[in-house]
């Protein structure tokens, strides 16, 4: 793509090479691009409060309650200055810590079970390395019985497995790696799959979508039918890379993703998610029932008069800048909180080393009333060749109230 | 040795990424250090146009402020005048708030009479300007013609009107010119602005003269080679096509 | 009590375009940067989105983005015989404010100044012989040649869509073939034109002229700057001089370098904190740093390593007037340099009124146009008319924001029934022929304090002596009927010409193109800066934007005054961080 080759050409002189790092002779360099890989930065910062990196006390609000992060630097009493490489491994593998009490599963343990003890003692030396901090722990917030440790090992019987990862002797050595790392590091489907009650994914979501403080995770499955069918590897490795693709720009939490973690990985690992997702098939959504006429022609009216000075009258976008609408994973959702959220908010495009560019889309909040963006929602859902269903001016209203609470 | 005050509102953006930072007006604030640029959901300064309810003529200054405008836009048969689009209700906001009171212009002394190229220097903020000149206004409208301005037939209005513009007629302490001047100016402000701050009632104007508002993508019209485009207007808060239901 | 802050190693006064500039190059060389910002911070998603961007009272009629006169003014009289009285709100010109200034709301018409604009003394006495009586005219000291790769540079930062008439001496068909030799194309094609430029565009050529597109600042294509900034397509929406522009297709500070910055550990930005005086060392030779103020009242003593004013022009001479450094110009003796050739912009037109056609003014960016520039600078002969210099002539389609563009033809009363239906009649099919003319010192016009009216810390306002000279007369006599000429030749009903005659009138809107009062040179006695925008007087002071400027060019600043932003801060970097001292000797 020219306009890729423009940014490359234009910007290759401040891109932060992620040289091979995973042979690097050094335990620590494995492990801190380890440490990367699995974002547990962007958890084990307090973000909101100028936290110190690694420290942990950041709040992550799960539908059980709010659980507070650990602080992962080597501060004897607060942090893993007395854990073992073992104590460790178990954690990352079994989700039981130093002294055995089990892990909450918003550690994602469950895709760190795929490591070796290799890579979690390389983790594990990449963090001994940082500067101790001393950070007094936050009581978690959760209710009986989840407020119990003990709680936890019922949870890990029936939704648990330690596995290590099984090479597919029948796939390509770049499929397997991607395998790996969606499934394992990368930890893609804690958001991306959908949930049961207990929040343990479910198999037959496997990167679907997902539904988590009231953002809707896209469908990320690649193969036909899937939500990112249309995007090619190239596509999927500028957006993991640069922060931008043609179709859209990570924003938020997968804003932070990026910024945190897959910017600094290696082309061919990013790559090799790539040729992994674009393998995942999907079966075709059913058509869903046609919106009234009313409120198609009151949402091409409202999409013209507001969105097109971005997005473009025919919706096509700018590629790289502003998404194209018409085939977006996140407006066609089966859970449209995603779109709605976005509208009335707004959005930036997140910065990367690449791309220091913060392109937003403005708060419509103030200037739509609920109808209104439920028309346009549900107009933009049922436009061109998919149907993918209305969206309620209810719907629309809860999401404002969720929001005026948050912020 | 301290820092200026640091309202540590701003919430890092540790990693370039996703926060946060609300700064507020009073004292200074800080940017940059590596906070990258502060954003945060639903923020932002939409227009304030305050309330419908603002209000700072008197009845009589009411009704004679209407009649000006209606002659300065008149109601001709030929499209809306300044009474369809409700500039009165416009003016009479804009004189209640900081336009009114001059808040943003330089009112300290002394006042002195300028030259036709210094500008405005009346010591009174355009609302005071208006509250004399129609004092001295209908005081001329009596004497000449024992009824206030709003009473006098358009004939006469407009003959006023033209004396005030011609200079012909003077104020004093207050410049009638400078009066009419600026109430010309703000009555086409009011005709033509967007319909939130209280005129251009249902985007009349704008339908009368061919402006399509609000609108910010015309790509698809930039080789229109001289012909008309037809598009209706869009306000701020936006046009009666925006909703399904009503 | 003033407060003293720690050191950093540059400190810079204002941060709009040329702060902007300053400070990516420097912090970029491991520099501890703070620009100091007396207005607020700005932002396109909250402070000028695509959602009410669009609001024409707000912005330009109610101020939304420019200085308050409140906060500060400027006295104006047209000679020094009249009472000087304050600007109680802004007119003829509109100085920026908050993070941005006026690059926020500028048009984005980005040219070059031409080669000989730059030596307009030397080069004009050369060719016509002395200059008159009066005419303060000056060569900068530093020359195009030496500026180019700045302003090529600025032209790939900003993105600037045009068609190059002269890359590196091949005069090319379709751009501009007085221009300067240009190293390289400009990095985008040209905007698309309308209906009006088109119809400029064969009547200028029937005269034998040779119309270009504008440079504009309004991107033809989505694209990405050397710094990775994203600079999305031009929606030719009609509402891009003094607005903000939403969907970030408007180079300005924001869309540019300043996101690239705010990531930089090396840079601070404090708003709302208002430069009282420039601070110097007992020995008068350095600047030691600056005392501010911010909204509390509280005050600051920064100290700096160096410090650049970065302000508007005005305020850069009064500053430097109210910090007494320098010596103050005295219009009586000649002597003294700052406040000195204060310079303006020289506008005359043709507006064109068509029947049928429909020019549909609504459909306009803030540089769409097409140009001509036989008439600019030095590209035609002078001899025998009795002026120098010249202007460009063009026809723009900004916008038909109806508070501000409704004319009329001669003839129609300013009101009533007869004015209502003109409007209405002609608001869609009119365009505009104008004169972008320059304006050359002379002696009688000037900046110094104000001696009665104060701001609200009670300092002096700057003093604006300024009314349009001779040279200006007889230039806008002489180009207007080529304007004209132009306008009858685009197939419309009827053309008014609006002449610039009479005196220069500070309130109807003509540009925002203050020059000179801190201009550069190359003699102490003469100018404020040398040729490196140093400050003659205090080594490690620096001066940016038109200011320096020793008289004014036919041509829009943006562009040049970004030009010598990046040689000057290319000079602090290589030269006078190794050896810190003047830059040439005195």
């Amino acid at each position: 793509m020219k306009r890729l080759a423009l940014i490359t050409a234009l910007c290759g002189a401040s891109l932060v090479p992620a040289e091979a790092q995973e042979l690097a002779s050094s335990e620590v360099e494995r492990g801190r691009y380890l440490t990367q890989a699995g974002d547990c930065k962007a958890c084990h910062t307090d973000i909101d409060n100028d936290g110190i990196p690694f420290a942990g006390g950041r709040a992550l609000k799960t539908p059980f309650g709010t659980i507070y992060s650990a602080n992962l630097t080597p501060d004897d009493e607060t942090g893993l200055g007395r854990w073992s490489r073992e104590d460790f491994y178990n954690a990352l593998n079994e989700g039981i810590d130093d002294e055995g009490r089990h892990l909450y599963p918003a550690m994602p343990y469950p895709y760190f079970t795929l490591m070796t003890r290799q890579q979690t003692d390389a983790i594990f030396a990449y963090l001994q390395s940082l500067e101790p901090v001393h950070v007094e722990e936050e009581e978690n917030d959760l209710p009986f019985p989840l407020n119990i440790r003990m709680s936890v090992s019922g949870w890990k019987l029936l939704f648990f497995e330690d596995e290590e990862f099984v090479t597919d002797p029948d796939r390509s050595e770049a499929w397997n790696r991607g395998r790996f790392l969606v499934d394992g590091p990368l930890h893609c489907g804690g958001c991306h799959t959908g949930k049961n009650i207990l929040g343990a994914s479910k198999d037959d979501e496997y990167l679907r979508g997902g539904t988590l403080e009231n953002w809707f995770a896209p469908n990320i499955r690649g193969g036909e039918n899937g939500g990112i069918a249309h995007w090619s590897e190239d596509d999927i490795f500028e957006f993991l890379k640069y922060g931008r693709a043609k179709h859209t720009a990570p924003m938020q939490r997968m804003g932070e993703v990026v910024s945190i973690s897959t910017q600094f990985l290696e082309g061919k690992d990013l790559r090799s998610v790539a040729t992994y997702l674009k393998t995942l098939d999907d079966t075709a959504r059913a058509s869903e029932e046609a919106p009234e006429t009313a409120r198609m022609e009151a949402g091409e009216g409202l999409y013209f008069d507001n969105c097109a000075a971005c997005h473009v009258a025919d919706a096509s976008g700018v590629p790289y800048f502003f998404a194209p609408l018409s085939t977006s994973n996140k407006l066609h959702a089966k859970d449209p909180s995603t779109a709605i959220r976005v509208i009335l908010g707004g959005a930036r495009a997140q910065p990367t080393e690449t791309i220091p560019s913060m392109l937003a889309m403005p708060p419509f909040a103030w200037k739509l009333t609920d109808a209104q963006i439920a028309d346009l929602l549900t107009y933009l859902r049922n436009t061109g060749d998919r149907q993918s269903g209305a969206v309620s001016a209810e719907a629309v209203a809860e999401m404002r109230e969720y929001l005026a609470e948050e912020y | 040795m301290s820092f200026p005050t640091r309202r540590k509102i701003l919430k890092s953006l540790l990693f370039g990424g996703t926060a946060i930072a609300a700064p507020s007006a009073v004292f200074g604030a800080i940017y940059g250090r590596g906070e990258g640029m502060p954003w945060e959901p639903l923020k932002g300064q939409p227009p304030y146009y305050g309330t419908q309810e603002d209000r700072f003529f008197t009845p009589d200054e009411r009704e004679a402020v209407a009649a000006i405008c209606a002659r300065l836009i008149p109601s001709d048969g030929d499209g809306p005048g300044a009474v369809e689009a409700d500039v009165i209700t416009f003016l009479d906001r804009q004189m209640a708030g900081f336009y009114g009171r001059g808040q943003h212009w330089y009112m300290k002394g002394p006042f002195l009479e300028g030259t036709a190229t210094q500008g405005y220097q009346s010591e009174h903020p355009p609302a005071e300007l208006y509250r004399h000149a129609l004092a001295e206004l209908d005081a001329y409208c009596r004497a000449q013609q024992e009824a206030g301005f709003a009473a006098l037939s358009a004939a006469q209005q407009d003959e006023i009107l033209k004396g005030m513009d011609d200079e012909e007629i003077t104020f004093d302490p207050v410049s009638a010119k400078a009066f009419f001047d600026l109430i010309l100016k703000n009555t086409i402000e009011g005709y033509f602005a967007d319909p939130i701050y209280g005129g251009n009632r249902d985007m009349v104007a704008w339908h009368y003269v061919g402006f399509p508002g609000t609108r910010y993508d015309y790509r698809d019209f930039v080789g229109h080679n001289g012909a008309r485009i037809d598009l209706p207007p869009v306000s701020l808060m936006g046009r009666p096509g925006w909703n399904s239901s009503e | 009590m003033t407060k003293q802050l720690p050191k950093v190693d540059v400190v810079l006064v204002g941060f709009g375009w040329t702060g902007a500039i300053y400070a990516e190059k420097l912090t970029a060389a491991g520099m501890e940067v703070l620009a100091l910002e007396r207005g607020p911070w700005r932002d396109t998603p909250t402070d000028f989105a695509t959602t009410f961007a669009q609001d024409e009272l707000r912005y330009y009629w109610r101020h939304g983005m420019f200085q308050e006169a409140s906060q500060s003014t400027v006295t104006f009289r047209n000679n020094g015989a009249q009472t000087a009285l304050p600007m109680r709100h802004w007119g003829s010109f509109l100085p920026g404010n908050g993070v941005g200034g006026s690059g926020v709301h500028w048009n984005g018409q980005t040219y070059r100044f031409l080669p000989s604009d730059f030596v307009a003394k030397s080069h004009n006495e050369e060719r016509y012989g002395p200059l008159p009586e009066g005419m303060t005219v000056q060569d900068y000291g530093v020359t195009y040649d030496e500026l180019e790769p700045h302003f090529d540079y600025f032209e790939k930062i900003c993105g600037i869509s045009g068609t190059a008439g002269n890359l590196r001496g091949d005069i090319r068909e379709g751009g501009n073939p007085f221009e300067g030799p240009r190293s390289d194309d400009y990095p985008n094609p040209p905007m698309q034109m309308t209906f009006s430029q088109d119809r400029f565009e064969a009547s200028a050529r029937d005269m034998g002229l040779n119309p270009f597109p504008v440079p504009s600042a309004n991107m033809s294509r989505a694209y990405v700057n050397p710094l990775g900034m994203q600079l999305a397509p031009c929606t030719y929406c009609g509402f891009c001089e003094k607005h903000g522009c939403g969907n970030y297709s408007k180079s300005s500070p924001q869309t540019t370098i300043i996101p690239v910055l705010m990531k930089r550990e090396n840079f601070t930005l404090r708003t709302d904190s208002e430069v009282l005086s420039v601070e110097k060392s007992p020995d008068d030779t350095r600047t030691t740093g600056v005392t501010y103020v911010d909204t509390s009242g509280e005050e600051f003593f920064q100290p700096a390593e160096v410090v650049v004013l970065c302000a508007y022009p005005l305020e850069n001479a009064r500053l430097m007037l109210l910090s007494d450094i320098g010596t103050p110009y005295d219009p009586q003796t000649g002597e003294g340099v700052v406040g000195k050739n204060y310079c303006y912009q020289v506008m005359s037109g043709a507006t064109v009124f068509y029947d049928e056609e429909y020019t549909n003014g609504f459909v306009g960016a803030g540089a769409l146009g097409m140009a001509v520039d036989e008439y600019n600078g030095d590209n035609f002969d002078h001899s025998g008319l009795g002026f120098i210099g010249g202007g460009y002539i063009a026809c723009y389609t900004t916008n038909a924001r109806p508070i501000e563009s409704h004319p009329v033809p001669e003839g129609v009363p300013g009101w009533g029934s007869e004015w209502k239906q003109s409007v209405r009649a002609n608001f869609l099919k009119t365009t505009n022929v104008g004169v972008h003319g320059a304006s050359m010192a002379h002696r009688s016009n000037y900046l110094d304090l104000d001696p009665t009216y104060t701001d609200r810390h009670g300092r002096p306002l700057l003093r604006m002596t300024y009314d349009f000279t001779l040279n200006d007369r007889r230039l806008t006599a002489h180009l207007t009927p080529v304007a004209e000429e132009i306008a009858r030749g685009m197939g419309g009903r009827e053309v008014n010409v609006a002449e610039r005659k009479g005196s220069y009138d500070s309130m109807p809107y003509q540009t925002t193109h203050n020059t000179g009062g801190t201009i550069m040179g190359t003699d102490p006695q003469m100018s404020v800066c040398n040729r490196y925008c140093q400050s003659w007087d205090l080594h490690n002071l620096f001066v940016a934007g038109a200011g320096l400027f020793p008289q004014n060019a036919g041509y829009n600043p943006t562009g040049t005054v970004a030009a010598l932003a990046y040689w000057s801060v290319a000079a602090i970097i290589d030269q006078y961080m190794a050896d810190p001292g003047p830059l040439v000797q005195a």
